[in-house]
């Protein structure tokens, strides 16, 4: 099971409840849980990554639990509740220097503080659609659902939200233009916002200039928008609609740069590789297909046998990665060894075991400089 | 058949011999041929001499066009000797080995040659059976629910798609038509599901023929639509048996083999009640042949133990499908499962959906 775990670079939550992890490298796909334990209402919602090392994904479930996943461990292993099922599913899960942050469809945005067991509760309106955070200034999320403007939260101050979009003017029969944002992401190094909606617009929103209205719109298809994911490369956002048309729009014009074609059924879930021109997308047609950004071919496409809500890439090359896992996990083991054979030892001089360390230390070679603190403290 | 044939190309090959005296260039086309066929070796020796293979020219190059249709006349009729004497010596190899003989080779069609689909559904996955087990017709497979089926259609309907849905009528046990009234479907639902109804069947017309079909399940999807096409009423259709009775049909699902297929069949099963009543020997097919759906209604009796006789009542019409959207039918806001796209994906003949 760890083995498995640790070679997965793609993690995709399904509608039957099960976790995902693919590996591109191995061309295979595992299911992390229990297979008699199945039942629907633990549907995942949301994915997100527990801490910036990529070891623990955070599954948010249908049924209120965030459930915590060991990708060294390959095991759950905690499960917290964190809401019940009345209250809607997870629209969005955030981690924060010492706190989770979840938001419901309900509209009720919580943050749960590390140990402790008091929440701050925030009302982000009626019926919310996503949340997501900030991933330069972490303590930062913004949320947007249907007819819940576009809000910003810092969550040192979680009293008023620091930005409240307002709707755009009515139209040319002078009626009031229906709000329904779908999916929204922060464009780095700005303080814009980008969103699109259930209207099948893509707008983008820029909290430090005075007009709370969006700077850019733009238009796709016919269908309604539900996800949306910023590539490495700025000035361009990647959309797909309940129709299974995926495109990448520009964000300068709000022009289509071009589609991504081979998907059968509406899109769910969608995101970017962070550093490599590559995009994830599942959805209702039980396929996880990888796309290039730069010709815009299908370079993997997968069957994962269930309805798949949301992806998770981690930030690592997709498909080189196994060696390098391998590597270190060889180097943990060494370690191990290591570790107990000092345990055991007790009548040496501290020169010599200085000395022995430092070999140790030159030997292991591709060691993180967090182990060798270890080390040198035993 | 095949003796007559060959006796008429002999007599034709006689007439090219006298003919073969006067005309060189007919000489040459056909000691061409012959050369190809290796028919008559004397024949061949005759033409020896002169003869250059392939020819210096094609029979398009003729510039007369009532010799190059005779020409190429000549040409065709060469090859298919050619090609008469090959499975004539064929058959002789077969009939020389007797029952040692290899098995004749399975002709290739699309549907032998058609492209693996990774989703095609292994009985034993537990994966897709739970999949299967907890999804919208589970409560239908449980038997918590007993089909109750509402048939409509487009507004105005006219004299086929009237008939048509009261045929469809008779063939789905506990179908009530009702007259659309100009409803908006979105309308029409709540009061479907408040009613207990669990399909919702609306038959679309253009130009007076039925040509779309709106598979609906209640109380929360899916829904599928179907483009319907050679509709035959039982009017129209010959040898054909009694009006059906009113007892539940058996229904025959074939192959339905892909993920996606197994949902479809699911959905047809689910139109029909549990347990059929075996007494009315009626069953209705849901044949699926290259992503066509073929609907077929017969009444069938066993003759002796061996033959059984069947009977077709009727109406009969083919399917196709165009989307699969979760939900109940919401065709601006909804989730779709599957689209078909014609461009994307119809680029392989062998590819197939269902």
């Amino acid at each position: 099971m760890t083995g498995k775990s640790q070679v997965c670079s793609i993690w995709v939550g399904s509608e039957t409840g099960i976790l995902k992890g693919v590996s591109l490298a191995k061309k295979q796909a595992f299911n992390f849980c229990e297979m008699n334990s199945l039942s629907r209402d633990q549907e995942v919602c949301m994915l997100c990554w527990g801490d910036a090392q990529e070891t623990e994904v955070l599954v948010g479930c249908a049924n209120g639990a965030v459930k915590t996943f060991s990708t060294e461990k390959g095991i759950f292993t905690e499960s917290r509740q964190c809401g019940d099922s009345a209250q809607g599913k997870f629209t969005g899960l955030a981690v924060t220097d010492s706190s989770l942050v979840t938001c419901v469809e309900s509209g009720l945005l919580k943050i749960w503080k590390e140990g402790s067991t008091d929440t701050v509760e925030i009302n982000a309106g009626s019926s919310v659609c996503r949340m997501k955070q900030n991933t330069s200034q972490r303590h930062h999320v913004a949320t947007g659902g249907k007819e819940t403007p576009l809000k910003v939260w810092d969550l040192e101050r979680p009293d008023t939200p620091i930005f409240t979009a307002k709707n755009v003017r009515n139209d040319w029969l002078d009626l009031r233009v229906p709000e329904w944002i779908r999916d929204l992401a922060f464009i780095p190094d700005s303080e814009k916002i980008v969103t699109c909606t259930g209207h099948h617009q893509v707008r983008v929103y820029d909290p430090a200039s005075p007009q709370r209205r969006p700077v850019m719109e733009a238009q796709f298809g016919e269908y309604p928008l539900t996800a949306l994911s910023l590539p490495s490369t700025p000035g361009s956002v990647v959309v797909g609609n309940t129709q299974g048309q995926m495109a990448v729009l520009d964000l300068r014009k709000g022009l289509v740069r071009g589609c991504l074609k081979g998907l059968a059924g509406a899109v769910r879930g969608l995101q970017c590789h962070p550093t490599l021109p590559l995009v994830a997308s599942c959805g209702l047609d039980r396929f996880l297909r990888i796309h290039s950004l730069e010709d815009r071919t299908l370079q993997h496409k997968v069957y994962l046998k269930s309805r798949l809500n949301c992806v998770l890439l981690s930030s690592r090359d997709l498909e080189a990665c196994p060696p390098a896992t391998d590597a270190e996990q060889e180097v943990k083991e060494e370690d191990g060894v290591g570790d107990e054979v000092w345990d055991t030892m007790e009548t040496v001089t501290e020169k010599a075991k200085k000395r022995r360390l430092e070999e140790k230390a030159n030997g292991a070679g591709k060691k993180t400089s967090t182990k060798k603190k270890k080390a040198v403290k035993k | 058949m095949d003796s007559e044939v060959q006796s008429e190309s002999r007599i034709t090959n006689k007439k090219q011999k006298k003919k073969m005296k006067n005309e060189k260039i007919r000489n040459k086309l056909n000691q061409e041929a012959v050369e190809k066929g290796a028919v008559k070796e004397s024949e061949n020796a005759n033409a020896e001499p002169e003869s250059s293979f392939p020819p210096p020219f094609s029979v398009s190059e003729i510039k007369n066009k009532q010799r190059r249709h005779f020409m190429f006349m000549k040409y065709k009729q060469e090859k298919r000797k050619e090609k008469l004497a090959l499975k004539k010596k064929r058959k002789k190899e077969r009939d020389a080995l007797g029952d040692a003989a290899p098995p004749k080779p399975v002709p290739k069609t699309i549907e032998n040659q058609r492209i693996y689909d990774e989703t095609t559904v292994d009985p034993e996955d537990e994966e897709v059976a739970f999949d299967e087990g907890t999804d919208e017709f589970s409560a239908y497979f449980n038997k918590l629910t007993n089909p109750k089926v509402l048939i409509t259609t487009s507004d105005r309907p006219r004299g086929r798609t009237v008939r048509f849905c009261e045929q469809l009528a008779t063939v789905i046990p506990n179908a009530h038509v009702y007259y659309r009234r100009g409803l908006a479907l979105k309308r029409v639902i709540p009061q479907c599901i408040a009613r207990d109804f669990t399909f919702l069947m609306v038959v679309n017309e253009d130009r007076k023929m039925p040509n779309g079909l709106v598979l609906c399940h209640l109380p929360d999807g899916p829904t599928a639509h179907f483009k319907v096409s050679s509709v035959r009423l039982r009017k129209e259709m010959k040898r054909r048996g009694k009006d059906p009775t009113e007892h539940s049909p058996e229904v025959i699902l074939n192959n339905f083999t892909t993920r996606l297929g197994h949902s479809i069949g699911r959905m047809f099963a689910a139109l029909f009640p549990h347990d059929p009543q075996f007494v009315g020997r009626q069953v209705a097919t849901f044949h699926n042949q290259r992503d066509f759906i073929f609907f077929r209604f017969h009444r069938y009796i066993f003759k002796n133990e061996k033959r059984v006789g069947i009977q077709e009542l009727g109406p009969r019409f083919t399917l196709k499908l165009r989307s699969l959207q979760k939900g109940t039918f919401d065709s601006k806001f909804g989730e779709y499962e599957w689209v078909h796209k014609r461009h994307e994906m119809d680029s392989n003949r062998r590819k197939f959906h269902l």
